[in-house]
């Protein structure tokens, strides 16, 4: 039977049960964390394109577009997370 | 101030319209004004070292970035603890002072606008106490 969970601010996400990934799979994981650290400060940020949803419209954004411009980029877990 | 703000997460953007239309012009009049960014895989949070694999989301991570796109701050909080606004309009603030001066002043510890602002150089070493009271932070 299904359990029911309490939602918290993280979004819920579920994952594989049971068969271990093989090895090989876990050293690409190990691979990919070393080239994904923080940025750094005095860096340039890295520019990007994204979908985005504003002023009901959908629109591509680019971070590159904004330069000239004061940016705040905020990240969050997900629509609805309560904070 | 003229900040352009700019927020991400894994959502698609249906998902952000119907947060958006939904629950947060419930609370904003007119909804959020700026621009919702889908990163659905979380490939940009990646880039800015944010995204959590493990849960597959991004952290409240916060960056602050320049007219030459160029990173001054950021800040990374988990999920459940919410940011302080006035602290991220606070920095901007000090760091559009900064730019202004060309790089000749700096902003002490808590210092808002209108507070003291040091000029570093020779003659300040040393000498910060005689212009910057440590009480002002408070303040």
């Amino acid at each position: 039977m299904a359990e029911e969970f309490k939602p918290g601010c993280a979004r819920p996400t579920g994952g594989p049960v049971g068969e271990k990934p093989k090895k090989e799979v876990e050293k690409e994981i190990v691979i990919v964390k070393k080239e994904t650290g923080m940025i750094k400060v005095g860096q340039k940020a890295p520019d990007f394109t994204a979908p985005a949803f504003h002023k009901d419209k959908f629109v591509n954004v680019k971070l590159s577009d904004y330069l000239g411009k004061w940016v705040v980029l905020c990240f969050y877990p997900g629509d609805f997370t309560f904070v | 101030m003229g900040v352009e703000v700019l927020s991400m997460s894994v959502d698609s953007v249906f998902v952000h319209k119907m947060w958006n239309d939904n629950e947060i012009k419930k609370m904003v009049k007119g909804g959020v004004p700026y621009a919702m960014m889908s990163d659905g895989g979380g490939k940009v949070g990646t880039l800015y070292g944010i995204y959590d694999e493990n849960a597959g989301v991004e952290t409240r991570g916060r960056f602050i970035i320049d007219p030459d796109g160029v990173v001054q701050g950021y800040e990374v909080l988990t999920p459940p603890v919410g940011r302080n606004v006035s602290e991220t309009i606070r920095q901007v603030q000090a760091f559009q002072l900064v730019r202004e001066s060309k790089g000749t002043k700096a902003t002490p510890s808590g210092w808002k606008p209108g507070k003291t602002v040091l000029s570093p150089g020779i003659n300040l070493v040393g000498k910060v106490w005689e212009v910057w009271d440590v009480k002002e932070e408070d303040k």
